[in-house]
């Protein structure tokens, strides 16, 4: 089982890496949406630091709803996708496999590039740990909620937008989790439970998504 | 497999030992669809009429907000029919996906629009009564904004059911969004009041419960009872048609058409 988790982690890094000009896009995505707020808001200083946790983290929302589609089009049009589902090994492993590999290449550049986003809204320093480690909680919750919705919406028509109709409401507790650590933090009042509700939230994440995530892909498949 | 034995109109269950199961065949439960919707209908009509009546006319006005509050008669049950109509729709999906019946599902994507219809009603009568009492048509309170979330696990569900063309397939895809949805439903709500208390303080109370008249209550009380009744009427309509549109290649469906159009 372990095997085929890491086989398939192995794979889906090495095609990443072989198409990185996609990966890019995504980063650049997530840079160009944050960039926009101060021409919507206005440059004033304070307005912009009040909103920076709540821009990165839609920013951050955004970005990973775009990128998900490519979670399984790529396997489901070559084929790929039906072999994994006919092998004797369980699904849950490779899927798991599939997403961690997704995360590292989407979700994580998107966490390393947030403190240095956040000081063009000048967020005090002391915050940038918690925005990052606020997004590294995060980030996994929306791809792995983000897998369930790729895989009911594989080959259907309109998918893009569906998905982000099916996905976007679900994502409301990380984002309200994710943004309150950092507003917290600058409050005063501390970061500990927000992050701790979000690590809770990728504790059940990870258990429950992977499985509903297999039997989407099986009822995408039949 | 057996679901497809189960369902064939070839073998009619009938046979079987008398069990009410044998209405999970959709042919054995197109018929008592139609002849219990009109029923439920009436009931609910009666109701709505002497609820609004009680309402409108014999509840005493409310010291505080004045006749306004009488939005409450439609408002309140609405926001409770459109929680209730989500987990109904999830417990069918959860039945569907285990037991494998057809008619599960078709019941659970009925649903879906009377609930989300109810959602709708119910953020509208609030921001038509939160105008006057509160002096804005929205605030970003715990319940509303969840109400709202609701409403968009509704289209989601109803939108991912319509888009799939194989209905095998989107009966199968909508159960599971359906369960996820009711997973998140407690989180959303507990984090959008957290949320809420953090960034609002308690400028807008609604949890101030006034000791309520009697006959307040009784009109709220057959408000509900009449959605209730209204939302199982639409639901069996609702099922029948789905049955008609899925198994309109079979020869049950041939004749029960057949026999409809003669009777008019």
């Amino acid at each position: 089982m372990l095997t085929v988790f890491l086989a398939v982690l192995r794979r889906d890094l090495l095609l990443s890496w072989r198409g990185r000009a996609d990966l890019l896009v995504t980063l650049a995505f997530f840079v160009i949406v944050v960039c926009l707020f101060p021409f919507g808001v206005g440059a004033e200083t304070n307005q912009l630091r009040a909103i920076a946790p709540g821009v990165l983290w839609v920013a951050a929302l955004l970005a990973s709803l775009l990128s998900l589609h490519r979670l399984f089009a790529q396997d489901h049009a070559d084929g790929t996708l039906e072999q994994l589902l006919l092998s004797s090994e369980p699904a849950v492993s490779w899927v798991a496999g599939k997403v961690v590999a997704y995360w590292l290449t989407t979700g994580l550049p998107l966490v390393v590039a947030a403190p240095g986003l956040a000081l063009l809204f000048d967020v005090e320093q002391g915050a940038l740990p918690v925005l990052t480690f606020s997004l590294a909680l995060g980030t996994p919750i929306l791809a792995l909620l983000g897998a369930v919705g790729a895989a009911l919406t594989l080959g259907v028509r309109g998918g893009g937008m569906l998905l982000a109709l099916l996905i976007l409401p679900l994502y409301v507790p990380v984002l309200i989790f994710g943004a309150g650590a950092v507003e917290a933090w600058l409050g005063g009042t501390g970061a500990t439970a927000h992050l701790l509700l979000l690590g809770g939230g990728l504790a059940g994440a990870l258990a429950l998504a992977p499985w509903a995530c297999a039997a989407a892909l099986r009822i995408a498949m039949e | 497999m057996t679901n497809e034995r189960m369902t064939n109109p070839d073998n009619p269950p009938g046979r079987s030992p008398t069990s009410w199961l044998r209405f999970a065949a959709p042919q054995q439960f197109y018929p008592l669809a139609g002849r219990l919707a009109p029923w439920f209908a009436c009931t609910a009509a009666v109701l709505t009429v002497v609820g609004l009546y009680i309402g409108f006319f014999v509840a005493p006005t409310d010291f505080q907000q004045g006749e306004v509050y009488r939005v409450i008669f439609i408002h309140v049950p609405a926001a409770w029919m459109s929680m209730f109509i989500y987990l109904v729709m999830a417990f069918w999906a959860a039945v569907g996906l285990v037991m494998n019946t057809r008619l599960s599902f078709i019941m659970s994507q009925a649903l879906a629009p009377t609930g989300a219809m109810f959602c709708f009603v119910a953020l509208w009568t609030g921001a038509l009564w939160g105008k006057p009492t509160w002096g804005t048509y929205w605030v970003w309170d715990a319940r509303l904004t969840s109400q709202l979330l609701l409403l968009f696990l509704y289209f989601g569900f109803i939108a991912l059911t319509r888009a799939i063309e194989d209905p095998r397939r989107a009966d199968r895809a909508g159960a599971i969004i359906a369960l996820v949805g009711a997973v998140n439903v407690p989180i959303i709500y507990f984090s959008v009041q957290w949320w809420n208390t953090l960034h609002q303080g308690a400028s807008v109370s609604l949890t101030k419960a006034p000791s309520m008249a009697s006959t307040m209550l009784a009109g709220m009380l057959l408000m509900s009872i009449a959605a209730w009744m209204y939302s199982i009427a639409v639901a069996l309509w609702r099922v029948r048609a789905l049955i008609l549109e899925r198994e309109r290649h079979t020869e049950w469906v041939g004749e029960v058409l057949e026999a409809e159009g003669r009777a008019r």
